[in-house]
């Protein structure tokens, strides 16, 4: 099949990855008449496609490319070559989520200013407030159809949510509902209304679920302004003599490479892939890499601090029966440091199979203590906790110094040890969370250790001053001017809020951005 | 593939109780396992039959969940006799911990220990060995990857087929 663009054609906007952050700016720049060509490392697989099975769905949508991971963090010890769960497929890591979309709360826009100097940490203040986001945050929760915004109504809560709700109004938690999430409660946009299937981390098989696969993508590409070339894998951005991105080299499904030229190129490939791409696209004109100069490429890798709580009834619950993560208390994401941490979290219902329980419940763990706890798995209530953690500049990914990937090109290596802080607010977490299930009977209740990491942010950070980090508040480079990042690398720091509807609306705003100043011809 | 197959005609009960058996539920008979209670039997290709006997019991006692039959446990284990027979190297790790836990237990070896928390004793002193991660690392997909065995949990599994849960219970809960 030909391709709608040609390899030479050095008009187009380049992006790389279609998830999230990738998709979305995809079909805003066609909606506006710029050519788009998106190269996605994974293939395509409609929503029909998706399989009702865990590990089945894993080997169909996860990056499954070898990585390596060391620091503190239990994972490196547990999953040492899976720091991070995330997809390569068209949609990206959309196919994978649950839908959680919530908005930043504005003092965390300014984490220096408000939390003043942590330790250990460097935090940072954004460019842009909350206020600059909002007309923003409108469009994508509209786009999205987030769930209590827009006069969209709130999804009907099952049971996991009813014992959440029993436990949150028994501590006198004010704020507890179904949630704002990315998931139709009825017909709308042409997808139809979420069937309660319970499969929501193994891709939406309704398309009730918002994904970049089956709404931005389509949409972009009945303008015939925007070709998704999937099984495209982006190893290497090339520049000219002036410093200007001139196009990107990838390989095809067969691992054939070709370039494609560009006259803008912006990397959307999820936090671990976008800072080693610009690694790995090292020259002699840019040694450190490219969008280097300030060293931060890379840095300040965060991941949430997160964690589960699960806890057993006397009666049955199913708690897998049902959308996975429409159950939510807010009452902790404030800012308290009276709780002997900064910053907040949120706690959120979440509900997985049994083949996946016993492959996160406790990492390595076994024998009676264990398996009783799965003996119970009907009966078994849970939730996870999503909080602000504290950006470090250790905590990075890195280029290995040895191993290659297919491509001959050096595989990412991801670093990351708690704060203090983290630490603190997972364990005030892991208490409030028991306490909610105690309050109705919890017979057990047990704290589980974070997952590999499904929020995977701030590697490629939005700074004032290009010293202090990586892009500037439209994510644009602060070196290179017609290269942009358009995904979650780019938070200066993290929130108590799960990432993607900042990203979505991060990618609104960017492609705004990009058609100014591509018809002002300053890009 | 796992070849678990129904005990045959001719071999009968007694037959196969009259022959000996090392642990009391399985039976060794040439390169195969039987579970005479059970009516099923396990075709060993690459590991020692007695290895393999060895190594249900052992997940047994990784994962104990008295209501789950042997049966669920043979066929969680046998891709250890699958992955021997493809990687010299493999086998040896299996053999040689095999071996290993024999020695430790003494006596007849480690299945003849007729507790459960003795033989969890010894396994507490390997739990960081190769031996144990490969077995326990592969088992903790093997075992909770059988479809067959989510009912006994009151997992359904899929669910798309049926129409999700929204008119099958997903806010069912009473007792609150
Ligand atoms: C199980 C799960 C549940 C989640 N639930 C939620 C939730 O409820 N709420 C929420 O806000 N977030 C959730 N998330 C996180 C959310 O999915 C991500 O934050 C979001 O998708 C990130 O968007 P992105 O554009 O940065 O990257 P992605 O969506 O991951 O897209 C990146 C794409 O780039 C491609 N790519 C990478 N490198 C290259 C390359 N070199 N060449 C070509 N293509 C490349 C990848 O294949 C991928 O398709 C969840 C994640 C998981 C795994
Ligand atoms: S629960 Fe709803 S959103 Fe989740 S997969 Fe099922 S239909 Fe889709």
């Amino acid at each position: 099949m030909a391709a709608p663009y040609d390899l030479k054609d050095d008009s187009v906007v380049v992006i790389i990855g279609s998830g999230a952050g990738g998709g979305t700016l995809g079909n805003e720049l066609a909606q506006k008449g710029i050519d788009v060509v998106i190269l996605e490392a994974g293939a395509r697989h409609e929503y029909e496609d998706f399989i009702n099975d865990e590990w089945d769905s894993f080997a169909q949508l996860a990056w499954l490319d070898k990585r390596t991971t060391g620091g503190g963090w239990r994972v490196a010890k547990d999953f040492p070559n899976l720091p991070a769960w995330i997809v390569k497929a068209v949609g990206g890591t959309t196919t994978h989520w649950a839908g959680a979309s919530l908005r930043f709360q504005d003092h965390e826009f300014k984490a220096l200013t408000n939390y003043g100097k942590v330790e250990g940490a460097n935090l940072l203040d954004w460019p842009i407030t909350l206020a600059d986001l909002e007309p923003y945050y409108d469009k994508a929760e509209d786009k999205m159809g987030v769930t209590r915004t827009h006069g969209i109504e709130g999804l009907p809560g099952n049971n996991n949510f009813k014992i959440l709700k029993a436990g949150a109004d028994k501590l006198g938690y004010k704020e507890c509902h179904t949630g704002h999430m990315a998931i139709n409660s009825a017909d709308r946009d042409g997808r139809m209304g979420c069937q309660q299937t319970g499969f929501c981390f193994q891709g939406c098989k309704w398309g009730a679920k918002w994904s970049t696969l089956y709404t931005e993508i389509p949409k972009g590409e009945a303008t015939g302004k925007l070709e998704v070339r999937p099984q495209s894998h982006v190893v290497k951005i090339e520049h000219d003599s002036s410093g200007k991105a001139t196009g990107v080299v990838y390989a095809d499904k067969d691992g054939k490479l070709h370039e494609q030229k560009a006259r803008v190129v912006a990397v959307a490939g999820n936090s671990i892939e976008s800072p080693r791409l610009l690694l790995n696209s090292h020259s002699s004109k840019f040694p450190n890499g490219l969008a280097n100069s300030s060293g931060h490429v890379g840095k300040h890798y965060m991941r949430h601090t997160t964690g589960s709580v699960y806890a057993i009834f006397e009666k049955p619950v199913h708690f897998y029966r049902g959308t996975t993560m429409a159950g939510i208390v807010r009452d902790e994401a404030r800012h308290d440091p009276s709780r002997g941490f900064v910053g907040g979290y949120e706690m959120e219902t979440l509900a997985l199979g049994i083949p996946f329980m016993a492959a996160f419940l406790d990492p390595g763990g076994w024998g009676r203590s264990f398996t009783s706890a799965l003996d119970h798995y009907d009966h078994m209530a849970g939730l996870w906790i999503v909080g602000e953690d504290m950006p470090q500049e250790q905590n990075a990914v890195k280029l290995h110094a040895e191993l290659k990937d297919d491509y001959g090109m050096p595989i990412p290596d991801v670093w990351f040890t708690d704060h203090p802080n983290d630490v603190a607010m997972r364990n005030h977490a892991y208490a409030q969370g028991q306490a909610i299930y105690s309050a109705v009977g919890a017979t057990r209740a047990f704290p589980t250790p974070p997952y590999p990491s499904t929020h995977n942010l701030g590697t490629n950070r939005m700074s004032e001053k290009a010293e202090d980090g990586v892009v500037d508040k439209w994510g644009q480079t602060h070196d290179i001017k017609n290269l942009f990042v358009s995904d979650g690398s780019q938070f200066t720091t993290g929130g108590a809020e799960n990432p993607t509807l900042t990203i979505v609306t991060l990618a609104i705003r960017q492609a705004d951005h990009i058609a100014s100043q591509m018809s002002a011809g300053a890009i | 593939m796992v070849t678990i197959y129904e005990m045959q005609a001719g071999l009968s009960r007694r037959e196969l109780l009259k022959r000996g058996s090392i642990g009391a539920m399985l039976v060794i008979s040439g390169s195969a396992l039987i579970s005479p209670r059970n009516a099923w039997g396990l075709e060993v290709t690459a590991l020692k039959p007695e290895t393999m006997a060895t190594l249900i019991v052992l997940a047994r006692d990784i994962y104990p969940h008295d209501q789950l039959a042997d049966r669920f446990y043979a066929i969680a284990v046998k891709g250890q006799d699958a992955k021997a027979g493809k990687d010299a190297a493999h086998k040896e790790l299996i053999e040689n911990g095999v071996a290993d836990l024999d020695k430790r237990a003494g006596g007849a070896g480690y299945r003849s220990l007729g507790w459960e928390d003795d033989r969890v004793a010894i396994l507490r002193d390997i739990e960081t060995t190769p031996f144990f991660q490969a077995v326990r690392g592969d088992l903790v997909v093997s075992l909770y990857n059988q479809k067959e065995l989510w009912p006994i949990f009151g997992y359904e599994g899929e669910s798309y087929s049926k129409g999700g849960y929204i008119a099958r219970g997903f806010n069912d809960i009473e007792w609150l």
